[in-house]
């Protein structure tokens, strides 16, 4: 039976329409349910905003990735030539390749910030364990997205970069090896290279991302917005609240239109970025050149970057790099695990061990990201 | 009852077995198919460059890249006046080396390592030596070969 009982017959266009809906697909349910959640309302409800801010930053990257495929080539003899083909030639392809990359890097700096607020508030803790793990999942999605599009341009500083990203992977052991050869589609980094991180960049990522985002969403959908953990003792009379729909929905709908005008600022009037976010398209690859005096990756790989220069060839009997490579495999699961081995938060208490560990990993990531800087 | 419950770990081993098989058989060539063929120019032991060492010394670095079978190779004038041939590629994380006559070595801009004109690593993270190659003049033309052949 339709629910429509007790209510007036649909008179407006609009609530016709909805009517039409409404019979088929039952669309008030879902409405009912919606209007059934609501938000905490607190002194650090700010950080609610940053995954909203992180997923409209995706479909920015989605639309504006479909507009650049259409003149990109892939390939050693016509990558270069085709982004600065967009560039220079295409009615506003300097605009579309900016906003690309002015949203790519705020995307992965709002997914920062989300991360570490989820991590300090404790909302990973029961029973949003899964919502945490899938959100590590999108993370790494997003740095290997950002990995594989910085090679797409095939000038100097990309080549470099991937040649070192990739020797990582060969450093890895047993397997490395082979993982190596793999990424680059041969020994070395060339067309082939392109060619497999093109795949990867615009065909693999996009449906695995698209699938764990869904998980993702869904999960925040059905346990709703996460309370603070001093809540927890806390008397009902004492909570306050927003309905998330539509209150809670239009607020952050408004954030999106300020991100989206701030992203427009950016890319009309730094179009090759500023500073340490900078993407210049430079000079082409050649692969018998010497690197660049200065070859860095993108800002949000600094820090392993740098931290591995720190490393000296041996330690403990291995190679540096290695060591490095295991300490970061570590360390990137006990935050991947937090959820499971962070046993107060489960009982409403605030776990000091694990703030610390969070503000260590901040301090580390901060610091050798500034040393990364300074020091080259 | 024991028959039955027989039955059912057979029926269990079989299923199991049989999806253990089939992800095998998906993933297997999956892996194989994504790795590519090796190039077939593994093995060469010698090779003349497509330089002179006018060129080389016509170089603001003092050096020349050359690619030698699957490895990357350079080829530097010392102080002394002596031809070197060495692996290019760092052992650290495989950026490109480049000569810096100004301090007498062979350095790696990606995190500054840095090697002796025999390949030794004598600071930064690389942990290996470079392998050098032996040079031949013959007449204009320059051969580089493997120590070892
Ligand atoms: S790649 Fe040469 S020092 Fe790291």
């Amino acid at each position: 039976m339709p629910t429509t009982t007790g209510t007036k017959p649909p008179s407006t266009l609009g609530q016709k329409s909805f009517q039409w809906l409404d019979d088929r697909f039952h669309i008030k349910a879902l409405v009912d349910y919606m209007s059934d959640k609501s938000v905490p309302r607190h002194g650090r409800s700010i950080w609610y905003y940053f995954g909203g801010i992180s997923l409209f930053l995706f479909i920015v990257q989605v639309v504006t990735g479909i507009l650049l495929l259409m003149y990109y080539r892939p390939g050693a003899d016509s990558a270069y030539e085709s982004v600065r083909f967009i560039v220079s030639e295409v009615s506003f392809g300097w605009l579309i390749r900016a906003l690309h990359s002015w949203s790519a890097n705020l995307m992965i700096f709002a997914v920062f910030i989300h991360m570490f607020s989820v991590y300090f508030e404790y909302s990973y803790r029961k029973p949003r364990e899964l919502t945490w793990v899938s959100g590590i999942v999108l993370f790494g999605l997003a740095l290997t997205f950002g990995f594989s599009g910085y090679l797409l341009p095939w000038n100097e500083l990309a080549f470099f970069a991937t040649r070192v990203g990739t020797g990582m992977a060969g450093a890895v052991p047993v397997i490395g090896e082979n993982l190596l050869v793999i990424m680059r589609g041969g020994e070395e980094v060339t067309g082939a290279t392109i060619g497999r991180f093109f795949g990867l960049h615009v065909a693999i990522l996009p449906a695995i991302f698209t699938v764990v985002l869904t998980a993702h969403l869904v999960f925040i959908q059905r346990q709703g917005m996460s309370e603070p953990i001093d809540w927890t003792d806390k008397p009902e009379s004492e909570k306050k609240y927003i309905k998330f729909f539509p209150n809670f929905l239009l607020r952050d709908l408004l954030v999106w239109l300020i991100v989206l005008n701030i992203l427009a600022v950016l890319a009309v009037f730094l179009p090759d970025g500023i500073g340490l976010i900078h993407w210049p398209l430079g000079t082409k690859a050649d692969p018998f050149a010497p690197p660049p005096p200065v070859i860095r990756p993108e800002w949000y790989f600094m820090f392993a970057f740098q931290a591995l220069k720190f490393l000296p060839a041996h330690l403990f009997g291995l190679e540096g790099e290695l060591v490095g490579i295991g300490a970061f495999t570590l360390g990137g699961l006990i935050w991947a695990l937090a959820p499971f081995l962070n046993t107060k938060a489960h009982r409403g208490k605030p776990s000091t061990p694990f703030t610390l560990f969070g503000i260590l990993v901040l301090l580390f990531m901060i610091g050798m990201t500034i040393a990364g800087y300074i020091l080259e | 009852m024991a028959e039955q419950k027989s039955r059912r770990d057979f029926l269990n081993l079989l299923l199991g077995g049989g999806t253990l098989a089939t992800l095998g058989a998906i993933l297997y060539p999956t892996i194989k198919y994504i790795t590519p063929p090796a190039s077939g120019e593994a093995n060469v032991t010698q090779l003349k460059l497509a330089f002179k060492r006018s060129d080389i010394e016509a170089d603001p670095k003092k050096a020349k890249t050359f690619k030698f079978g699957r490895d990357l190779g350079i080829i530097l004038i010392t102080d002394t006046g002596e031809l070197r041939a060495l692996a290019a590629r760092c052992t650290h994380l495989d950026c490109t080396v480049q000569n810096r006559p100004d301090l007498g070595i062979l350095w790696c801009a990606c995190h500054n390592g840095r090697y002796d004109y025999s390949g030794r690593n004598i600071s930064g993270p690389p942990p290996r030596p470079l392998e050098q190659f032996a040079v031949n003049v013959v007449g204009e033309d320059i051969f580089v070969s493997r120590e070892k052949a």
